[in-house]
Parts: C-alpha cells; sequence; structure tokens
C-alpha cells in the first residue's frame, strides 16, 4: 500500500467531525459567558461610578477571576471540553490558560515555575496584540500625516 | 435591558462560532484562533469600527478575546492622535489591558490557593 | 529466515516468570481491572510532585513483580525499563531507590517491548539469571509534558487517546515451568507515514505495527492465522480499523486487537482509548500473561507501537515517525 492509498485510508478512518453540533455549542455557551458579562457591566453601572465605556475592564477582570474559581477547582475544562470555542474565545479563555500554566508548574517554585511559564500558552495572544496594535496605530498615523484619512 | 442581554448572547455568540470555524475547519490551534481574532480587534478599531461595535454589543463586544486587540490599539491611536508618531509607542504600554493584569494577578493567587488537582473522570 | 533484519528467535528458553501490575485510579474500571495487582486511591499524592508519583508508580510494580515471583530485590540481576518523560527521570529515580544494575531505554510506547527484547536476550546469552523488565507512563506528567496544564480547557478530538497511568514490570528467567516461553522477537524500523496530528497518534502509528507485523510473520514463516491473538499496544480504535484495513486481504478478523482500544471498553470520554508506554505493559504483562499461563492463548503476538515526536518537534512542523517492537510468545502444555 503506497503513501496515497494510505492517506486515503487514514482520511476515510477519521471520524466525522460535528461541525453544526459544535457551532452550536460554541455559540450558546460563549453567549452565556458575554451575557453573565453584560449583567457584570450592569451592576458596576448601577453600584459604582462607571459608565458604559469604563465598565468594561472591571467585567472583564471578574470574569477573569471567576474562570480562576472554575479552573482551579477542575469545572472549566468540563465546560471547555463541551464548548470549545464557546469557553475559549472570551477572555475567560485567556484566564483559563494563565491559571491553568500557573497551577501547574507550582511544582517547580513561583520564580522559574509559576513565572517563567505562565504565559506559555497565552502568550502569543498578547505577543499578536501588541504587534498588531502598534502596526494598526503606526499605519493610521502615517495614513493620517499624509491627509489620507482623517482621525 | 432584556435587549441588551440578548444583542449580547447572540454577537458574543456568533464570535465564538466564529472561533469554532477556526478550530474545527481551518484546523488552527486555540492559541492560533485566539492570536488571529485579537488581530482582527486590532484591524477593526484601525478602521473605526470595534468602538461603534462594542455599542451596540455591549458585552458580547468587549468580552471576546477580540477586545484585548481592540483596548490595545486604542489606546495607541489615542495617544499618536495627541502627539503624533512617538504617541504610538507611548500610548500603547499606558493601556495596559485590564484582562492581561487581572489574568497575571490571578494566576499567581490561583497557584497560591490551589492544589494540583486529581486527575478527574 | 530469523536472525536477519532484526527478527530474533531465542533458543534458550527465556520465560515470562511472574509480572508486577500497578495502576492509578482512573483504571479501575478497567476492562483488564481484574489482572491488575494494585489500584494506587491517588495519581499524585498530594505533597508529591508528578514526577515522583511516577517513580513511586515504577517501584511499587518493580517490588509486586519481585514478590509474585517469590523471589528476592537483591536476586535481581538487571533492570531495564522505560518511560515517556524527558531524560526517563521517574525510571532513573526509581532505579536509584531499587539500586539495581540499570539499563534505561526510550522508544515512546514502544518501550514495554525494547525492555523485554533487551532482558531475552541477556538472558540467552547467559549475560544474566533474573532480569526486571517494562515501561510506564503516568497521565499528569505526560500530559504536562507532551500537551497541555492538566486544568486547561482545550477540546479534544476523538481521535485523542488518554495516556494511562500504570506501570508493567515482568520477571524474566530461563527455564521457568508452567510459564509463557518468549520464542521470537521483532525489532521495529523507524516508519514515517507523513502524519502530522499529535492528536491522532493511531494514524501515525499503524504503519509501523504493520511494517513489524509483516516482517515477523515473513521472516519465521507464519501466517495470522497461526496466532491466538496478534495484539497491539495503543493504535487506539480507529488505529486498529486503519491497520485491520492494511491487512484486509489476509482476513485478519478476530486475530488483530489492541490494547489500547479495549482498556477503557465503551466510554467515550476515553476517545479513542488507551495510550501510554504503560498502556502496553499493563496489558500485555497482566491480562495477556494471565491468559497465557491458564493456557486459554497458546501463541499470542504482542506488538508495542511507539510515536518518536516531541513537543519540539510538533512545533516545528516536523512529521510522526513511529516504531513498533514485538515479542512472540507461545505456553507450551505442560504435562
Amino acid at each position: 500500500m503506497d503513501q496515497q492509498q494510505f492517506q486515503k485510508v487514514v482520511d476515510e478512518k477519521n471520524p466525522k467531525v460535528p461541525y453544526f453540533m459544535n457551532m452550536l455549542k460554541a455559540f450558546i455557551v460563549g453567549g452565556i459567558i458575554c451575557t453573565i458579562g453584560q449583567l457584570i457591566t450592569f451592576f458596576y453601572m448601577r453600584f459604582f461610578p462607571f459608565t458604559e465605556g469604563t465598565a468594561a475592564n472591571p467585567t472583564v477582570a471578574t470574569l477573569v477571576f471567576i474562570a480562576m474559581i472554575l479552573t482551579g477547582t477542575g469545572l472549566y475544562k468540563k465546560i471547555a471540553q463541551f464548548a470549545g470555542a464557546g469557553s475559549a474565545v472570551p477572555v475567560t479563555g485567556f484566564g483559563n490558560a494563565v491559571i491553568s500554566s500557573a497551577i501547574e508548574h507550582k511544582s517547580e517554585g513561583y520564580v522559574l515555575g509559576v513565572g517563567g511559564n505562565m504565559f506559555k500558552l497565552a502568550g502569543s495572544v498578547i505577543l499578536f496584540g501588541v504587534l498588531s496594535a502598534f502596526v494598526v496605530a503606526l499605519i493610521k498615523t502615517i495614513l493620517v500625516n499624509l491627509g489620507v484619512v482623517s482621525w | 435591558m432584556i435587549s441588551s442581554l440578548v444583542t449580547a448572547f447572540v454577537v458574543g455568540g456568533l464570535v465564538c462560532v466564529v472561533g469554532q470555524i477556526f478550530m474545527d475547519v481551518f484546523k488552527l490551534t486555540p492559541a492560533h484562533t485566539l492570536s488571529t481574532l485579537v488581530v482582527l480587534g486590532s484591524i477593526l478599531d484601525g478602521f473605526g469600527l470595534y468602538e461603534p461595535f462594542i455599542d451596540f454589543a455591549g458585552a458580547g463586544a468587549t468580552v471576546p478575546i477580540t477586545s484585548f486587540g481592540n483596548s490595545l490599539t486604542h489606546g495607541a491611536l489615542a495617544e499618536a492622535e495627541k502627539h503624533g508618531l512617538i504617541g504610538v509607542l507611548t500610548g500603547m504600554f499606558e493601556v495596559t489591558s485590564s484582562g492581561i493584569s487581572s489574568a497575571i494577578l490571578f494566576g499567581v493567587i490561583g497557584a497560591f490557593i490551589f492544589q494540583k488537582r486529581k486527575t478527574t473522570y | 529466515m530469523v536472525n536477519t533484519f532484526g527478527t530474533l528467535q531465542f533458543t534458550a528458553k527465556t520465560c515470562i516468570a511472574n509480572t508486577g501490575i500497578v495502576v492509578g485510579p482512573v483504571e479501575k474500571d478497567s476492562t483488564f481491572a481484574d489482572s491488575f495487582d494494585e489500584v494506587l486511591s491517588l495519581e499524585t499524592e498530594k505533597n508529591e510532585t508528578n514526577e515522583q508519583a511516577h517513580s513511586h508508580l515504577i517501584e511499587k510494580a518493580c517490588y509486586w513483580a519481585v514478590k509474585n515471583g517469590h523471589t528476592e530485590i537483591d536476586k535481581i540481576d538487571v533492570l531495564i525499563g522505560g518511560d515517556l518523560i524527558n531524560q526517563l527521570s521517574p525510571t532513573n529515580f526509581a532505579a536509584r531507590t531499587l539500586a539495581m544494575p540499570f539499563l534505561g531505554v526510550f522508544s515512546a510506547c514502544a518501550s514495554s517491548m525494547e525492555s523485554t527484547i533487551l532482558a531475552c536476550l541477556l538472558l540467552e546469552s547467559g549475560n544474566a539469571k533474573t532480569v526486571l523488565a517494562g515501561a510506564s507512563s503516568h497521565h499528569q506528567a505526560v500530559e504536562r509534558q507532551f500537551r497541555y496544564p492538566l486544568e486547561y480547557g482545550a477540546q479534544k478530538p476523538k481521535t485523542a487517546q488518554w495516556t494511562v497511568t500504570g506501570a508493567g514490570f515482568a520477571l524474566l528467567e530461563k527455564d521457568v515451568k508452567n510459564a509463557p516461553v518468549v520464542t521470537h522477537a521483532t525489532i521495529g524500523r523507524v516508519v514515517d507515514s507523513q502524519q502530522k496530528n499529535p492528536l491522532h497518534m493511531g494514524a501515525a502509528m499503524a504503519s509501523a505495527a504493520r511494517d513489524t507485523i509483516e516482517r515477523h510473520l515473513k521472516n519465521t514463516n507464519s501466517k495470522m492465522a497461526d496466532y491466538d491473538v496478534i495484539m497491539t499496544g495503543d493504535l487506539g480504535k480507529i488505529g486498529l480499523s486503519i491497520l485491520k484495513e492494511m491487512f484486509q486481504d489476509e482476513n485478519s478478523g478476530v486475530v488483530l486487537q489492541d490494547a489500547g482500544a479495549q482498556f477503557y471498553g465503551n466510554d467515550t470520554f476515553f476517545n479513542a482509548g488507551a495510550s501510554g508506554a504503560g498502556c502496553s505493559a499493563v496489558v500485555f504483562f497482566g491480562q495477556i500473561y494471565n491468559q497465557l499461563k491458564k493456557g486459554v492463548f497458546k501463541r499470542v503476538l504482542l506488538v508495542a507501537t511507539g510515536a518518536l515526536l516531541s513537543p519540539l518537534t510538533f512545533q516545528q512542523g516536523e512529521t510522526i515517525p513511529c516504531i513498533a517492537h514485538a515479542i512472540e510468545c507461545r505456553m507450551e502444555k505442560r504435562g
């Protein structure tokens, strides 16, 4: 059996990815997390001097706090197996990536273990966020200075 | 208020569906998917589209990881408007996304409080 | 033709005198539960690291093998063992405690058979009288090294496998009464079928298993039907179906089985089944050994399969080369 035939067998035997169900589950869980986020935003606006715009910050911090509790108690990954992108895309997913790495590497101490490994999974998000912000802002600033666009 | 909740639910859900498509159809790893979404959020803010998106969808736009890209770019652009090209650098480092700081903080607190779990099954 | 191109024939009666099998709590409900000597209640104790727990697992399995074999630790001439962790630390640290002459081996999940083949070679040449050989894996330690932190929420596909927490060690001696005899072995070759997905190792390893089985059958002048069972280590449910497809013409039918595919039964939580260096060790030295001793099986071919990737090779975009080592065991009818 040559490579081509073998690849055909592998592809045939590959279990079908349940695309629709995965998307539905991601939609529902992602939607729920954002709805909870919205409720938290209203809470901060009602009881603290935050506006709709500035309440996003404490909302995100609160969601990450919740992610910490769920990660530490082992519930987050059960939700994630079900929800896929529904739990990875909201900021809770970022929190889970950082927190799970931190907890895992406690055995190597706080400096080398926790500090050195905390961003193993989430580092690329920070890197590309900063890089992209830089490039976009640079391009826009240049275009504004050339008079092509306005702020 | 109810309509805000429904909008947040639907929009947030849809952003997650985009992520799921990246993972299932394009076979990207979670790290690749999230990095792509962050860049997307950043580009949308470059076109001035993310702020209106937040006005429309509320938490549906601020909770997904795309908002990281937005807030970093927004800070850079705000400073650039005031101080020109150098503002691009100073502005970005002024606005540390609360998501990143809280993740670091709760990460170490979590490591402190939580014991390694038994393998859950 | 034996003794060529990797197929060995052992003319001295190299036997599996006895075995020791210790597993973790998740393996408690395994299909093969009856063959375990000890099931630990915690995978990792509170003040232990994963790697320390892994070492203790290995030590316990070795003590069980020695106890079951009615011998003593200081009667063992050589210990041969392997695991999946960097630099074989868990096995090295266990060997420190066991304080016997020690050879550490690595062929990923094929390590159990690599250890056994080397043990038989030492016995046959008369260079050792009693050898302890086996392999082990620890779920948490392997996940952290190869995949993700334990609590990370990544969605696993149906082709993914669950690493077994388990250690299986065999006590090998010559001329043991009423014990299965290792008559032949085939040393695997590294085969690369261009698979890149570390969450679908069954597809990557199937070609290596096929290469070893084909060579063994050809070199020993045997057919599949001559065996009661040909069992691979951890191809998993999907990997096994790929292997069966590759052997379609030989009507493999019931003869071809996989330890990993059966390990956790039909529970879909474990997706495609069990994997890990401990998987083949625990099943081959546990269930299969028992069946041989009872006379249920008289002639078997045990093929442990290993995927030779590292976390680095995956990040560098490499494919996954694999290897499969095999031993043939026979149980002669004793009067």
